[in-house]
């Protein structure tokens, strides 16, 4: 019992327990930094990708919704990125809503284009599901480069405005952009900490663990499944709403294949299942190739090995946690456990041998 | 018109379902959507053009790509795959890892030859044919002899050979297979060296048909020819030859009914209106979930 739950055995399990106790030093060191960051003065360029980073982290936050939450694996992200980005820009552009209007309808609209395409698809398996979404993408990629009235085809989206707050418009230079990114990023990160701690999260969790046995547990895992979807589309449309305002330019090659397998590649290699994970994965991945411009060309390889790789060696990912049990008990089941296997005198034998059964 | 286009259907079906069946039959042993295979497709394409390029010759340079290729395959299963079936991981973890060879593979072949698209030597032109209304060329015919031809061999491998026996055993089976004395690994391994063979003849066809390679070929070529895996009933070999065949008229009838830009889509509604209605297809046995 003791062992099943504390006691780390070796070098990683270490990390994970020194990484979990100081979890809210750590964060909060975090995001104290992120928050003065802009005073240090470095350049536009600098900034842009830190924006960059924040964006990715919000795709892979959606993603982990469906593949590190609920289990399945989405290969056509690209697509509810590209939804949002054109939504956003499309009503800002020819309807001049506010951005922060047309975010808001983005990410709207994006969910429900989640829930068309998870209907259908989602009493399914999840290996038809990653071709049916990667097929989707192709779909939506091919409605952008041929529905000229709206899209404008090939030629993309120009001069899409940037956000204005009160009157005052949000830039790169005066860093409006970056706090911007810093508020939705928070607000994504919070709302998948929220859903991951409730009632919808542990039914998830359960779906990916075992969705026969989920379903006997009374979980409708059909409805959930959809509901993931449906959230993991709607982040990322939201995260697509941005990226254009960011750019100020989109057109149908921005939202390639590529671009999914980027965001996967993220999810994998933070780890799956995590929020941490998220921004340590999506800062490596989009730092990588600026650091390595002589490897640009080489970049996607290196994608393609981290999966590979990650797979074969700690599939769990960099900060992903190998749970021991069968999944995280909430927190009032856990102490109670502990406080148990603390006083032995209880007779709980057949419960405690019910958990480490399960193991 | 609706002959013609009909007739070019078919033929490009035909191809599609030698791709197809690659999907096929590693499906059908380890329930699993091999996402590189249309990479390893594109790959067969670039080294019988490469090989053509030295002065090889047609047919030997044919045949050395397509046994280079059938050996990739079997380089992915052990490099990629075999390894997470010892530690027997989710199979979420076998689909990421042939993403990501799917990925290594395409980005390589970009560095290494190129991403522009360059010209693949005609095969077979002898001109055309006219039957009725509709111009058929040699080009085509011979692309459906050849295709027609190589799934009867793949046929009688699976269906009356002893490695297919094993095959199919390990399919139904594979821990009944194994104790039987049937060696597990060397059947996938021969899998993935059918399943690269065939790709490579697919790609070396449609490659002379179109006159044009380039790296990332695979994507929709490997997208449709799963459409077809799937529309036939995944796992089943004649199933992947009907789908195929389907999946190429649609495609053809779609580019002059709405316009070629639509034409790529089209086997992906299917491959969604599929699931929808009959997601064990055609042929598919319908999987029973044992509790």
């Amino acid at each position: 019992m003791k062992r099943l739950l504390s006691v780390p055995d070796n070098a990683s399990d270490k990390l994970e327990a020194l990484l979990h106790k100081y979890r809210w030093v750590l964060g909060g060191a975090g995001a104290l930094v992120l928050l003065v960051f802009p005073l240090f003065g470095f350049s536009q360029y600098i900034m842009r990708i830190l924006i960059l980073i924040a964006i990715y982290t919000m795709l892979a936050l959606g993603l982990n919704i469906l593949t590190g939450y609920t289990g399945m694996l989405s290969l056509g992200h690209a697509g509810f990125y590209a939804i949002g980005a054109y939504t956003g820009a499309l009503l800002m552009l020819r309807l001049e809503w506010n951005f922060f209007a047309a975010l808001a309808a983005a990410t709207v609209l994006t969910g429900l284009c989640g829930l068309l395409l998870g209907f259908p698809t989602l009493r399914l398996t999840g290996t038809y599901l990653s071709i049916v979404t990667l097929g989707f993408c192709e779909v939506v990629r091919m409605v952008i480069m041929n529905w000229d009235p709206v899209t404008n085809g090939t030629l993309g989206l120009r001069s899409i405005p940037v956000p204005t707050l009160f009157g005052h418009s949000l830039t790169l230079s005066n860093h409006g952009l970056y706090y911007l990114a810093l508020v939705l990023l928070a607000l994504v990160s919070v709302c998948c900490v929220v859903i991951i701690n409730s009632k919808i999260g542990r039914a998830f969790l359960a779906i990916k663990a075992d969705e026969l046995t989920a379903s006997l547990m009374g979980i409708p895992t059909t409805r959930y499944k959809i509901l993931s979807f449906v959230l993991s589309a709607a982040v990322s449309g939201l995260a697509g709403g941005f990226y254009a305002s960011l750019i100020g330019y989109i057109d149908h090659n921005s939202f390639t294949f590529d671009v999914s397998i980027l965001i996967v590649s993220i999810v994998i290699l933070g780890g799956m299942g995590t929020v941490k994970g998220m921004y340590l994965g999506a800062a490596l991945l989009i730092v990588f190739p600026e650091v390595a411009r002589p490897f640009m060309e080489w970049r996607f390889v290196v994608y393609g090995l981290v999966l590979v790789l990650m797979m074969h060696f700690r599939p769990q990912g960099l900060l992903g946690r190998r749970s021991r049990l069968p999944y995280p008990f909430p927190r009032l089941a856990r102490e109670r456990l502990q406080a148990r296997a603390r006083s032995k005198d209880e007779p709980q034998k057949g419960e405690a041998a019910g958990i480490t059964g399960a193991q | 018109m609706l002959f013609q286009q009909l007739l070019n259907g078919l033929a490009l079906g035909m191809a599609y379902a030698l791709v197809a069946v690659g999907y096929s039959l590693v499906f059908g042993i380890l329930r699993l959507v091999n996402f590189s295979h249309g990479a390893v497709y594109a790959f067969g394409a670039h080294a019988a053009a490469f090989l053509i390029g030295y002065s090889w010759g047609l047919l030997p340079a044919v045949l050395a790509s397509v046994l280079l290729t059938g050996l990739l395959g079997v380089l992915i299963d052990r490099t990629s795959l075999r390894p997470l079936r010892k530690k027997h991981s989710p199979p979420i973890a076998s689909l990421i890892s042939t993403i990501g060879v799917s990925t290594i593979l395409q980005n390589l072949l970009m560095i290494a030859m190129g991403s522009q698209k360059k010209s693949f030597p005609a095969l077979f032109d002898f001109g055309m044919i006219t039957i009725g209304t509709a111009k058929i060329s040699w080009t085509q015919m011979i692309m459906f002899a050849i295709s027609l031809v190589l799934l009867g061999v793949l046929s009688f491998i699976v269906h009356s050979t002893k490695i297919g026996l094993a095959m199919r055993g390990v399919e139904q089976n594979g821990k009944a297979a194994s104790l039987m004395g049937i060696d597990n690994n060397f059947i996938v391994t021969f899998t993935f060296f059918l399943g690269g063979a065939s790709a490579a003849i697919a790609g070396v066809l449609i490659s002379g048909y179109y006159q044009v390679f380039y790296p990332t070929m695979g994507f929709m070529v490997g997208l449709k020819a799963f459409s077809a895996a799937v529309l036939g009933g995944i796992g089943a070999l004649h199933g992947a030859v009907l789908g195929g065949l389907l999946i190429g008229v649609a495609e053809s009838l779609a580019a002059t009914w709405m316009g070629s830009a639509y034409r790529d889509s089209v086997a992906f509604l299917i491959l969604i209106l599929v699931l929808v209605v009959r997601p064990s297809g055609l042929f598919g046995r319908k999987g029973i979930t044992k509790v």
